[in-house]
């Protein structure tokens, strides 16, 4: 099956650099998938689960903000954050899901931007949460 | 009377032999710290080079570019990010990188958002306004941190709060030696050469879009870079002030020590001429 290069970087160092057929991120648009030869693309990443398919093995991953790019065939997915499904510390996530719960259920102590802040807590908790779940 | 002297010698040779023991042990712990910082800028590097080029590529191909993060204004106040450290005791770190954001905002109508420890006391006694005294402290700064200012700052400059913003951070050039420097974050400017040769890009929800929404994400990086440089300048700063502290102690220490093997021989001389010339009375 054909291939292309694939890069993660994030801010903490790169998280992967080698040959991939294919990875599917959640986009700002919804999710997308890239296969080889795709055009030149570049769109901003939403939160949501990525999946990188290597040698035929699906490789989950959770993957928030930043962008991802396809140059000449070269595809770079540069994250704010980025973790492999072994590296998620379910024990952490859980905690964070459950903060950011509590916070939501009295919205009308909070102000717009904590409002805000909370609901990206949520969100970023629910992706890991459901990553680490047993499917 | 040389009797005293002695233990006087003794005692400040003693004083100055612990406070060389605190300066060496603050030394390595900057050079350690130093260390790690250097690894942290080095590893986020490639992150926002990609983002730097991206931008670039956006303005370069694209016709009849424009994002309201390039508009210049006229008026609307100029925001300055200060970067200090948490502590002194590093040379001239703190005092070099405050005196001069405070010079270049005389006369202007200037807020001021400061990281670090120092930063805040400084501004708050001389009463500049402070946009937000939440990041106290620079060294628990995290990347998330960064990309909360960067939202703020890029919040504010779009609601026109404020015209331009400038940040200013120490440039670690080498162990020996680091500047204070300043950066203009906004309104950005983009290289803006059109190339003649279209490369044909495809983006996601529009050009303007894509760079808007990755404008944010950059600073929150350069605000992440300048901290990292920042953070290593301190301890640059404080590793080369302590070994100077650490070599004048040194120098102490031998001069009192020769002072007081003096006073000491200079004691046994008079009590063997005492002894003497009291054997011959008897």
């Amino acid at each position: 099956m054909s291939s292309f290069h694939l890069q993660i970087v994030t801010p903490d160092g790169l998280f992967y650099d080698g040959e991939a057929e294919s990875i599917s991120v959640r986009a700002v648009t919804g999710n997308l998938t890239i296969l080889p030869r795709h055009i030149n693309f570049v769109t901003p990443l939403g939160m949501g689960a990525a999946k990188v398919v290597t040698n035929g093995q699906p490789r989950m991953a959770a993957c928030i903000g930043g962008m991802l790019a396809v140059t000449d065939g070269q595809v770079r997915v540069i994250a704010t954050t980025f973790e492999w499904v072994e590296q998620i510390d379910a024990a952490r996530a859980q905690r964070a899901l459950e903060r950011a719960q509590q916070k939501l259920a009295a919205p009308e102590l909070l102000s717009k931007q904590e409002y805000l802040l909370a609901e990206a807590e949520l969100k970023r908790a629910l992706i890991r949460t459901n990553l680490v779940k047993p499917q | 009377m040389a009797g005293v002297s002695m233990k006087d010698i003794k005692n400040r040779i003693r004083s100055m032999q612990s406070t060389r023991q605190i300066t060496k042990a603050m030394e390595m712990v900057a050079a350690s710290k130093l260390r790690s910082a250097q690894d942290r800028a080095i590893s986020s590097r490639p992150y926002f080079e990609t983002l730097y080029a991206t931008m670039n590529d956006i303005a370069d191909s694209t016709r009849d570019f424009d994002s309201p993060y390039l508009q210049a204004r006229k008026e609307g106040k100029l925001l300055c990010i200060v970067i200090a450290g948490d502590r002194g005791l590093a040379g001239g770190y703190n005092s070099n990188i405050l005196r001069m954001a405070y010079s270049q905002m005389q006369g202007q109508d200037a807020e001021v958002l400061p990281i670090g420890r120092k930063a805040v006391e400084f501004f708050r006694t001389r009463g500049v306004p402070l946009f937000t005294e939440q990041y106290a402290e620079a060294a628990g700064m995290t990347i998330g941190d960064c990309f909360s200012v960067a939202r703020v700052i890029c919040d504010s400059f779009l609601s026109g709060q404020y015209s331009r913003v400038l940040l200013f951070y120490t440039h670690f050039a080498s162990l020996l030696s680091q500047t204070p420097s300043s950066l203009p974050l906004l309104p950005l400017r983009v290289s803006g050469q059109k190339t003649s040769g279209h490369s044909f890009i495809l983006y996601e929800t529009g050009p303007t879009a894509v760079f808007d929404a990755i404008v944010p994400e950059y600073f929150g990086g350069v605000v992440y870079g300048a901290l990292c440089e920042s953070v290593a300048s301190e301890q640059a700063a404080r590793r080369t002030a302590m070994d100077s502290a650490t070599k004048n102690a040194d120098d102490i220490i031998s001069d009192l020590s020769l002072k007081y093997n003096r006073a000491r021989q200079g004691a046994i001389t008079q009590e063997i001429t005492e002894i003497v010339a009291g054997a011959e009375k008897v």
